[in-house]
């Protein structure tokens, strides 16, 4: 993009919102049909996720306007959020035990 | 806008080089996100530190869904429902879906009719967003009252692991109250763009400032965060 710095938003046309609306319809309908069609398996959980991070990257791009901001508050916003990541990766691990604590031993609360 | 005056040409040649411009800006005198204005900055501060907090909530449902020896529920006939003897499944969460997204919309294009000062139009955007904002509060009460009278609580549940009742009622609950918190602050910012405070540059009741349009697309970064959460909530506890 070459307006990064002079960045206003009365530069974008009406049209932008639209198309961007449009697909955020498309892909909700698609989220929807992946249960409405039953779909099971990895299949179902790639879509879902697929769908999602299309969804939410859509969002913040060109709704919010992440594309078009200063690339020092980009960094500064979205790496911190890879801490999630990390965090969801923990109690992945901490479930498994608990899950396998659980099934060895079920009389225990 | 006011920022633009405060670059110079070399703040320019800093931009154009990647990540030697955000270690130019980091490390460069008093702020480090120079054209960026302190309000919106600090609402995007706010809204991650929002996203770790649903993080949180989000990831507290995965690990009590993943370590119940339990049977989850299946949301996919939970949030069934019935209309002429035909069961759709969650047709209602659908439907709040998508008004959800349409109110993004609105709310997108009243930003960029802010910025083009026709303020009526911006104004009556925002408002439309607020009515979309309250009707999906309305149906999430309805679905609440649903679920509460088919024996839901954040204890138990008819159908399996007590702790399907409290991850419900915990995420939809806390991301229902931002979405009345948006509903509130749209009508109060859509009034003030309505009366052409940021034309006649009226000072604030509260913060006795003038204001300008970037408060729209502050009001719209929170409006669209509120709509980013529940595409991930939809994903993880409706359709997961």
């Amino acid at each position: 993009m070459t307006h990064v710095a002079t960045h206003d938003d009365a530069q974008h046309p009406i049209r932008l919102y639209f198309v961007v609306w449009g697909w955020l319809f498309v892909l909700s309908t698609c989220s929807y049909l992946v249960d409405y069609f039953h779909l099971q398996g990895h299949l179902r959980y790639s879509l879902i996720l697929l769908f999602m991070m299309l969804k939410a990257g859509l969002i913040v791009a060109v709704f919010m306007h992440m594309a078009w901001e200063r690339l020092t508050l980009v960094y500064a916003i979205l790496l911190p959020i890879g801490a999630v990541l990390v965090f969801v990766a923990i109690m992945v691990l901490e479930s498994d035990y608990t899950l396998l604590s659980r099934t060895l031993h079920p009389g225990l609360p | 806008m006011a920022q633009i005056s405060l670059r110079n040409e070399a703040d320019e040649v800093r931009q154009s080089s990647g990540l030697a411009s955000i270690a130019a800006d980091l490390s460069s005198d008093q702020r480090a996100f120079k054209n960026v204005s302190w309000g919106k900055a600090m609402m995007w501060i706010f809204l991650l530190s929002d996203t770790f907090v649903f993080s949180c909530f989000l990831i507290s449902y995965m690990t009590a869904r993943m370590s119940t020896t339990e049977p989850w529920p299946n949301p996919s006939e939970v949030f069934a429902l019935e209309i002429g003897g035909t069961s759709f499944p969650l047709l209602l969460i659908a439907i709040m879906t998508f008004v959800l997204i349409s109110s993004s919309g609105t709310m997108a294009m009243a930003v960029n009719y802010g910025y083009r000062r026709e303020r009526v139009t911006a104004a009556v955007l925002m408002l439309a967003t607020a009515v979309l904002g309250a009707a999906f509060v309305g149906m999430q009460a309805f679905e609440w009252t649903k679920l509460i009278h088919e024996g839901v609580r954040p204890w138990e549940n008819p159908w399996g692991a007590p702790q399907f009742g409290s991850s419900f009622f915990m995420i939809t609950g806390f991301h229902g109250t931002h979405v009345t918190f948006g509903v509130i602050f749209l009508i109060a910012i859509a009034r003030k763009v309505l009366r052409g405070d940021f034309d006649t540059g009226r000072r604030g009741f509260f913060t006795s400032r003038k204001g300008n349009y970037e408060s729209v697309e502050i009001m719209g970064l929170y409006w669209h965060f509120v709509d980013l959460v529940w595409v991930f909530i939809f994903a993880f506890f409706y359709l997961w």
